[in-house]
């Protein structure tokens, strides 16, 4: 009944709909269809705080360490240390009295970097992310015990299970109890709903208000060079052309728009995952793209090129691995090789 | 406000190109090899005499304006065929205004942002393809054919929609902002960035085209005491985020169409959560699934980011809303005034809790406030531009913004957020904004207190 009267409010604010009386929303109720079991199943992959979601499964930390060493170390580090692609995963930081208390005290030290085990308060948030968005350049990649093995790695990296550990679906609420920070998340503020209350309100007074007005901050050259020559970035006309400031060779150009990296088809190679690990000019977590053009030029290796970027590999310019990449299609694949291959 | 009589007396002559005033041995110097510190000091110099020599130069020679006097070429020959450009693109002349990313503040292209170039829009719509993009595992263009949304969780039914199915229920189109919760978040310490762009540039208003949630909702007969909502995306990160059903039931829509056309992929084509007042994170991109809940999730992006550091070492764990916050937009950070006399501040206010009531400018600081006008009625949620007319003689001024909204809430100083929040919450920085005029015309980015 309910439903009734508030289908047809809608179709009251609706000015342009010519509302045919009550059997309207039962002509709306054809449109869309009954989920089926098999489809929610695929899709409804969350897994909340209470653990509600959470698959059955396992992972040891060993067994962890061996996939995260392949699958995630390159670009977060071997021990989840590195900022190279994101902010640290886990860094130390967390003490046996913050676990016991559940309260992450270098959290109010401005010095220390906060990683991802000093902030995140619920065990569920890790198992749910990983599962659906990690590898980053390859999500949902991992069967579940897998998805279990690596935060098992990562929950050792944090000190918080021992080296022979086995994470699973039976123990994870007791490990949920360990969580360094798991009370240190407040909702005590405003900002949840538009009728919050906030916490901070300005000044309402007009004239001679009581307001320092000495510069506390104001950037120096250098940084207000470090975006580029401003000129450039501003209508050139008009009354308020840019400054002039000193274009910064490294970090001028608009990435990923004006084509500062020569012929490279910077579009395809961000498209497919893989500016994330390879930059053109300089070495990241895989070789530059120059340097890998300079080492095949004239040597007709398109082919082989296109091999390894579908199947990965490693042990060609060090250690690191390069991940399958076998979603692009094959005309994409081709067009990288040839790129980098100069055929 | 009045304006004194001679205010007016630079309107309607002509402007120098911004590089006249520069010697030909600088303009050459610099083409060939770029500019160097001593030479910026020179432009500065050169900046500063042309606004001296300011007036009388405009009509060069006898026989007056070259540009009229000469006829252009393009009033003396037959333009440019229908669809050449069946996507139409905006003039050559324009290049400069492009969406750009921040060097250094993310070290990959893909979990990043691209931010809009406030500093030369009008109005407050803002063009599709100015949009900031902020992804977190790089941007999908989906296959509208193969594009399902789904709701489940405490629903009476679960469902299925397609495109179709979206597209033949009654929808509804409104006006909203969309603002990062991190936007203005490198201005917490100190002043940070250079422009307008970079410091507030993650804000857009846009028309939204879709279906209201709450229909939605009923169709599936959702749980009347479920008090959340997850909603999912379909992209490689699947972005989840926990949604109040107050906001979802209130104006929350499932949007497909901006600004009269389809989303922009970049902008989650074929389907977005449209969540008016909240931060942009909550707008889920490629959105692919609902699921009604009676407790929140604690997804990656509400456990692990856009949580509020307080110097207490608590994080503020579901800040959504977007508080009330103002900027001026020109002049701002990075542009200078080529000459004395008659200016137009302008800007943009919004609220995510309601209507932009006032909008007041201060040329001192904050030591005295004057109200601008307001174009148009304002919108709940949506941007309102402003304007105030101001003349300028060279002294040095600090400008800033402020915006009362429907609520009695009023924009803070900064001094009062660093207070009460300290400098490291990264996200909902809405303190007021200040750029400085300095008394050559060149305006940066300061704070004051
Ligand atoms: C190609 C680079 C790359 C690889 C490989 C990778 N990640 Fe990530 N990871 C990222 C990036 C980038 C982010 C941040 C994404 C964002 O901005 O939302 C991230 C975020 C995370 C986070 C969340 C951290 C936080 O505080 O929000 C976890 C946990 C994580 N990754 C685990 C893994 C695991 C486990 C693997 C291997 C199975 C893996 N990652 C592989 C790049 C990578
Ligand atoms: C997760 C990080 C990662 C991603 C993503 C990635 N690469 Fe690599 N890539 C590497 C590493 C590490 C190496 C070095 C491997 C080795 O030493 O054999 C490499 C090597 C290469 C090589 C040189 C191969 C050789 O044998 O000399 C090519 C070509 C290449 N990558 C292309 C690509 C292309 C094209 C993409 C995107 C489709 C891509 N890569 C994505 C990490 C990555």
């Amino acid at each position: 009944m309910s439903r009734l009267v508030s289908v047809s409010l809608v179709f009251l604010a609706c000015a342009s709909l010519d509302v045919r009386g009550a059997n309207y929303p039962a002509a709306l109720d054809a449109l869309g269809r009954p989920a089926t079991s098999e489809e929610i199943r695929a899709w409804d992959i969350d897994v909340r705080p209470d653990f509600q979601g959470l698959p059955p499964g396992s992972g040891s930390v060993a067994g962890g360490e061996t996939l995260w060493l392949e699958r995630c170390a390159n670009c977060h580090g071997d021990f989840g240390d590195s900022n190279a692609f994101f902010t640290p995963i886990a860094l130390g930081n967390v003490t046996e009295e913050d676990i016991e208390s559940g309260r992450v005290a270098a959290l109010r030290d401005p010095a220390v970097v906060r990683t991802t085990f000093m902030k995140v308060a619920t065990l569920s948030t890790l198992w749910d992310y990983i599962n659906r968005a990690m590898p980053w350049n390859a999500p949902k990649s991992l069967t579940t015990d897998e998805v279990y093995a690596v935060l098992a790695y990562l929950l050792n990296l944090a000190y918080i299970v021992d080296y022979d550990f086995v994470l699973s679906n039976d123990n994870i609420s007791e490990v949920q109890q360990r969580m360094p920070n798991r009370n240190g998340m407040t909702r005590e503020h405003g900002l949840w709903t538009a009728s919050g209350r906030p916490d901070v309100i300005g000044s309402a007074c007009v004239t001679d208000c009581a307001v320092g007005t000495s510069i506390t901050s104001y950037l120096p050259d250098y940084a207000m060079d470090a975006h580029g020559n401003l000129q450039e970035q501003m209508r050139d006309y008009g009354p308020f052309p840019g400054i002039q400031t000193e274009p910064d060779k490294a970090s001028a150009a608009p990435r990923g728009g004006s084509g500062e990296e020569g012929d490279a088809p910077l579009l395809l190679l961000s498209q497919s995952g893989c500016i994330g690990c390879h930059q053109v000019g300089k070495s990241l977590v895989g070789p530059a793209f120059d340097d890998i053009r300079e080492r095949y030029a004239g040597r007709k290796a398109s082919a082989y090129l296109a091999e390894k970027i579908r199947e990965g590999g490693q042990g060609v310019w060090g250690n690191a691995v390069m991940p399958p990449m076998r979603q692009l299609d094959a005309k994409a694949v081709m067009a990288l090789a040839n790129w980098l291959s100069g055929q | 406000m009045e304006l004194p009589s001679d205010a007016l007396g630079g309107q309607g002559r002509l402007r120098q190109a911004p590089e006249s005033f520069l010697s030909h041995e600088l303009v050459t110097a610099i083409s060939s090899d770029g500019v160097n510190s001593e030479r910026r000091g020179l432009l500065r110099g050169a900046l500063a005499a042309a606004l001296v020599a300011t007036s009388a130069r405009a009509i060069a020679g006898d026989g007056g304006d070259p540009d009229i006097v000469r006829l252009p070429e393009w009033s003396r020959s037959l333009g440019k065929p229908v669809a050449s450009n069946p996507y139409g693109q905006p003039s050559i002349y324009e290049a400069n205004i492009v969406r750009r990313q921040s060097p250094g503040l993310t070290q990959t292209d893909q979990a990043s942002v691209a931010f809009t170039p406030l500093q030369n829009l009008f109005g407050s719509i803002t063009p599709s393809g100015l949009h900031f993009e902020r992804h977190h595992q790089g941007w999908v263009d989906i296959d509208p054919r193969r594009h399902r949304l789904m709701i489940n969780g405490l629903v009476a039914q679960p469902l299925v929609f397609t495109l179709e199915d979206l597209l033949r229920m009654p929808s509804v189109s409104r006006m909203h902002f969309l603002e990062c919760g991190a936007n203005t978040a490198q201005e917490w310490g100190n002043s940070a960035v250079p422009t307008v762009q970079y410091s507030h540039g993650m804000l857009s208003g846009s028309e939204w085209t879709g279906v209201p949630l709450s229909l939605l909702l009923e169709r599936a007969g959702y749980d009347r005491t479920a008090a959340y909502l997850l909603a999912e995306g379909a992209d490689g990160s699947s972005m989840t985020r926990t949604i109040s059903m107050e906001s979802a039931l209130e104006d929350a829509l499932v949007a497909y169409g901006q600004n009269g056309e389809m989303l922009r992929p970049e902008q989650g084509y074929p389907l977005r959560l449209v969540v008016p007042g909240l931060q942009g994170v909550s707008w889920v991109k490629w959105l692919r699934r609902l699921e009604v809940g009676d407790k929140p999730y604690a997804t990656k992006d509400e456990a692990s980011h856009y949580v509020d550091l307080m110097p207490n070492g608590q994080l503020r764990q579901y800040a959504a809303i977007q508080e009330a916050k103002s900027v001026i937009t020109a002049p701002s950070g990075g542009q200078k005034l080529l000459k004395h006399g008659y200016y137009c501040i302008t800007g943009l206010a919004w609220s995510g809790r309601g209507a932009v009531r006032k909008v007041e400018i201060s040329v001192d600081g904050g030591r005295n406030w004057r109200e601008a006008r307001l174009e148009g009625s304002p919108q709940s949620k949506m941007l309102t531009r402003f304007n105030f007319d101001w003349v300028w003689q060279g002294e040095s001024a600090l400008l800033q913004s402020r915006v009362h909204d429907s609520t009695g809430y009023i924009q803070p100083q900064r001094a009062q957020l660093v207070a009460a929040r300290g400098t490291r919450s990264i996200y909902h920085n809405n303190a007021i904004q200040t750029w400085r005029v300095g008394e050559t015309g060149e305006v940066d980015n300061v704070q004051v207190g």
